[in-house]
């Protein structure tokens, strides 16, 4: 495993996570700078390389952010909105910030566990709303329930931080390990 | 299902885990490393370290520490203590931390705060807002651990720094910080009710029925808590726990279920 942001170690990588802090539009630059995007695209869309985005990474999945004006990577039907409180019946902290448990809406291998009640670590104030619904792997809670984990074909995307959730988030992230690359099963974007 | 955030917060000095009371009288109680790896193995919701040796603009020498703490914490970890200048910042989320937590630079440059959120986002940049209760009954922020006065009442002072941008306010009762008497209520449901980013309750905590009325009744979203942590005892010997899943489950997560 390493990390990179060098277009050629990507060319060559077998998975990719593409983890993510900060702004959406920042890091969309970021990602269009050089040659870092056509390296990934590549990679997930040609040779159906499997893609894990973590939280913010998750969101440039989608085909936009309330939180910025640059377009998405749009390899998901969804996109990215900030939490409503007017939709909650509680009073809502934003952001969310803390551990949920996280339901399993649609069986996939990445959300595999023995654990009764997995939970993770989340911190972020948008979140990914499904135009299709089957998109959506995993729920959890804030207020109402949002998307915190989906997947469609060798893309997937998770809301929380598997690295910072203990022995849930260790478990998920060998799940991607074990993913197969599925050149059968590549997204179309 | 809910779960409120249980945080345990160290105090660093000179590369040393120590604990005060009411900010006064530093005692020793181990290495940082140990605690982090205890508190790791019981999957403890959070981490808070604050190093209380480092003045404002000071020379810090926890680099080495901070790195080997963050990996060894498959947790969040906010990090504060005397950071006044966004290079500072981003150094030291470079070494695995995910939070920053400010005091009094917050006091003195607010837009640091709006600098950090844009760059970093909300998320990683923690207020920390210390009060203490003035003869009369109001409240006063102090700043430079707990010595200075800035005149500034809590709530508006709150309000200020979550417009700033500042993602969540650790609120901490001088008064109370080292008792055990429980938290001061009042004033964390005052900031609470104020502003909408998340409050975590510190000072005074002794047990999770406090917990529960940080909560319930000071409308806290997370608590945070030291000597309950640390010390064991009515001698206080040194003892690192943490309540235990079921526990939490039956007696704070079920109030906001």
């Amino acid at each position: 495993m390493a990390i990179s942001s060098d277009p050629q170690a990507i060319a060559n990588a077998e998975k990719i996570i593409l983890p993510g802090v900060g702004a959406f539009d920042h890091a969309m630059r970021k990602l269009r700078e050089g040659q870092l995007l056509a390296a990934i695209e590549r990679r997930v869309l040609r040779d159906g390389a499997p893609l894990l985005g973590l939280c913010l990474g998750a969101q440039l999945l989608t085909k936009e952010s309330e939180e910025g004006k640059e377009r998405g990577l749009g390899w998901v039907d969804a996109i990215t909105v900030r939490f409503d409180p007017s939709k909650a019946v509680e009073r809502l902290a934003i952001p969310h910030m803390g551990w949920s448990d996280v339901r399993t809406a649609r069986a996939h291998p990445l959300l595999a566990t023995e654990e009764i009640e997995p939970r993770f670590y989340f911190a972020h104030s948008y979140h990914i709303r499904c135009n299709d619904p089957e998109l959506t792997i995993g729920t959890a809670r804030h207020g109402y329930e949002f998307a915190a984990a989906i997947a469609s074909a060798n893309v997937a995307g998770v809301q929380f931080h598997p690295e910072k959730s203990h022995v849930f988030g260790l478990r998920l992230l060998r799940n991607f390990s074990e993913m197969a690359s599925e050149r059968d099963t590549v997204i179309s974007a | 299902m809910k779960r409120i955030r249980v945080i345990p917060v160290l105090l660093l000095k000179n590369g040393d885990l120590v604990k005060t009371v009411r900010f006064e009288d530093p005692t020793y109680i181990g290495d940082p490393i140990n605690a982090v790896r205890i508190f790791n193995d019981k999957r403890v919701d959070e981490l808070i370290l604050l190093d209380i040796g480092v003045k404002s603009g000071g020379e810090r020498s926890e680099d080495r520490l901070l790195s080997e703490i963050a990996s060894e914490a498959f947790m969040p970890v906010a990090f504060g203590g005397g950071i006044d200048n966004l290079s500072q910042v981003e150094k030291i989320l470079k070494l695995g931390v995910e939070k920053i937590v400010i005091n009094s630079a917050a006091a003195e440059n607010t837009d640091l705060i709006s600098v950090i959120a844009r760059q970093f986002g909300s998320q990683s940049v923690v207020i920390s807002i210390d009060v203490r209760r003035k003869r009369l009954g109001s409240y006063r922020v102090f700043t430079s651990n707990g010595k200075k006065d800035t005149g500034s009442d809590p709530v508006a002072y709150a309000k200020r720094m979550a417009d700033a941008g500042a993602g969540e306010i650790l609120l901490t009762s001088i008064a109370h910080e080292g008792t055990g008497c429980g938290y001061d209520l009042k004033v964390i449901r005052a900031v609470a009710d104020a502003v909408s980013v998340p409050i975590i309750a510190n000072g005074g905590a002794s047990s999770v029925a406090d917990f529960v009325a940080a909560v319930g009744t000071g409308h806290a979203s997370a608590v945070a808590a030291s000597s309950m942590f640390v010390f064991q005892g009515r001698h206080r010997a040194v003892l690192i726990s943490f309540p235990d899943d079921a526990l939490l489950k039956q007696e704070l997560y079920s109030i906001a279920n």
